[in-house]
């Protein structure tokens, strides 16, 4: 699967509380929580996010609170793909989770400007740069976890799992 | 795998959950669960993707604790309608641990108070704070919804084994020094993000000596070095803890001494002063002593890291037969009904309200700026809660100042941050 994008840049130790803020979670409404996303660090990110972007970010992106609601704004606002130096640990899961791909590469976050444009290859874990050409390669997940990838998220993994099991 | 494999309690814990002898750093192993808990924010996700797995019925109804604590009493028309659908699956599910407004208090406090989350549990929940129950000597940490949408149907996750970073606090806490203190300080020394993935074991003479409320604020703050999970060894103090409360058999589990740590970190804690965190992070810290006059408008004494007895009876000492300055709004929840009990029948709700402050029923609320005290642009607070990100408790020009209970209350009654010596 291949993705290209421009790119939103934000720095280290973006929390769930900027990613969607709490007065927000009174609804698990995707489209409501889209509205918000970013909005507290942000405010244009809302307005002019295009789907198939792709945000790029220095480490521990995703810290703070449990909230799923925070990959859920990301993926429901269009974004294809997250690119950190490392992700907070709860974010890390729910995204895989609910499907929103991400990848861990530094030197890729380090290269990369807002408003360029990258090619991702989310299988082989490769990203270009294609207004600098340059290109990166992402720390490969473990099988157990592309699984759950290719199942399309946890829920539909689990789901298989248990039909098989019955059958 | 040798079964002399020297291991450190997490290991010990994970291994024995995922029926193993043992498990080895970075191994990603299927464990079983003890106890799974989810509130009012992320329930409603969680039971929204267990309808998707065509499971009948939760692994175990005596299990599974659904909380409304983050938003009640119900806030506004879409909090209540979350509530709703929370109550409504915990009783059609027969879900044993659920609690309407008057008995329910913050999760965090409540669970360890009832004697449902036990050393050496493996404890999953739908919010990042559940690593407080390491406190009590339980391997617990915070996931998303759709993790536990699937471990209350299977009682099983998979996680990955953590390495663990062994703290070791030695030297006597100067006065009104305390668990929030350490834990800011400790946070400040390695950042936000200086455990991440791993877990964090609070050992040492200090810690000996700590009290199970100081244990339970700073397990609370572990995920706040992006740690999966905070331990405590179980020693006399939390067996007389869980000996009056628990309500089913558990086993405790300790490091081997010669267990592999992936750091050692020694603090010499005499020398710790009272600790405030800058805004925007909680690892922004600093030692009282090199805080400006930095004037404030409200004060939180409360949460599921300083909402329990100790901690009001820490402020309660402090504002007994004084003010709250003309300036400020202090606003104290005790974490429970239990606590709220007690601070009434002991003398201490008299003492907040004679002070000037706001006594509320225990709730999240302004914690993460849903509710009771939200902060508007401009504003400062004091606050003994955990976080302090942009708009954490209100308007993105709000700032919030991280403390333990006797800054809190000591600010409160100076108008600016300070501390009781200041009084
Ligand atoms: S008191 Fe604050 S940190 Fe604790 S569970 Fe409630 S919202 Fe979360």
């Amino acid at each position: 699967m291949s993705i290209r994008g421009r790119v939103w840049k934000y720095g280290d130790n973006v929390d769930t509380d900027a990613i969607i803020p709490a007065r927000y979670l009174n609804t698990s409404s995707e489209k409501e929580l889209a509205a918000h996303c970013m909005e507290d660090i942000d405010p244009s990110f809302a307005r002019e996010v295009k789907a198939g972007d792709i945000i790029v970010a220095g480490r521990n992106f995703g810290c703070g609170s449990s909230r799923e609601h925070a990959p859920v704004a990301i993926k429901a606002s269009g974004v294809a793909c997250v690119i950190a130096e490392t992700f907070a640990r709860i974010f890390f899961r729910n995204a895989i989770n609910i499907g929103l791909p991400i990848l861990e590469c530094p030197e890729a976050v380090q290269a990369t400007e807002a408003g360029q444009t990258l090619e991702v290859d989310l299988a082989k874990g490769i990203i270009r740069n294609l207004d600098t050409g340059q290109e990166f390669r992402a720390v490969p997940y473990p099988d157990f976890m592309l699984a759950i990838i290719d199942a399309g998220g946890l829920i539909e993994y689990t789901r298989r799992k248990l039909q098989q099991a019955r059958s | 795998m040798s079964e002399s494999l020297p291991m450190t309690m997490a290991q010990k814990i994970l291994a024995a959950h995922a029926g193993r002898e043992s498990v080895q750093v970075g191994e990603l192993i299927d464990v079983r669960v003890d106890f799974v808990l989810a509130n009012d924010i992320t329930a409603p996700i969680a039971i929204r993707e267990f309808a998707k797995l065509g499971v009948d019925h939760v692994f175990d109804r005596e299990r599974i604790a659904l909380v409304p604590d983050h938003f009640t009493p119900n806030k506004d028309i879409k909090s209540a309608e979350q509530v709703k659908l929370m109550r409504e699956f915990a009783h059609q599910q027969g879900i044993v641990h659920y609690w309407e407004i008057g008995r329910v208090g913050i999760e965090h406090a409540l669970l360890p108070e009832q004697g449902l989350v036990l050393p050496g549990d493996v404890v999953v929940g739908a919010d990042s704070h559940t690593c407080t129950y390491g406190a009590v000597g339980a391997f617990a940490t915070g996931m998303g919804s759709t993790d536990i949408a699937v471990a209350m149907a299977m009682g099983r996750i998979w996680m990955r084994v953590p390495e663990t970073i062994k703290f070791i606090y030695r030297g006597k806490l100067r006065p009104w020094v305390g668990g929030k203190d350490l834990i800011l300080y400790t946070i400040g020394l390695i950042g936000v993000d200086g455990a991440l993935y791993k877990a964090m074991e609070f050992t040492g003479p200090t810690i000996e000596e700590l009290s199970m409320d100081g244990r339970f604020t700073m397990a609370n703050m572990a995920i706040e070095a992006g740690a999966k999970a905070g331990l405590f060894a179980v020693d006399a103090k939390t067996e007389a803890y869980v000996a009056e409360r628990a309500q089913r058999p558990y086993t405790s589990y300790f490091s081997d001494p010669e267990a592999e740590y992936g750091q050692v970190i020694e603090i010499d804690a005499s020398t710790i002063e009272l600790q405030v965190a800058f805004p925007h992070l909680p690892s922004n810290t600093r030692p009282l002593s090199q805080v400006d006059h930095i004037e404030i408008d409200q004060v939180v004494i409360g949460s599921c890291t300083n909402g329990r007895w100790s901690d009001l009876l820490q402020a309660a000492k402090i504002l007994r037969g004084r003010k709250v300055h003309p300036n400020v709004r202090c606003i104290v929840i005790p974490g429970t009904q239990q606590i709220y009990l007690r601070a009434v029948r002991e003398g201490l709700a008299e003492i907040f309200i004679e002070a000037g402050a706001v006594l509320s029923t225990p709730t999240c609320g302004p914690c993460l700026g849903g509710h009771m005290g939200v902060l508007a642009a401009g504003e400062r607070c004091v606050s003994t809660t955990n976080r302090n990100f942009v708009g954490r408790m209100g308007h993105v020009e709000s700032e919030v100042y991280l403390a333990g209970p006797a800054v809190a209350a000591a600010s409160a009654v100076l108008g600016y941050i300070g501390g009781p010596d200041q009084l």
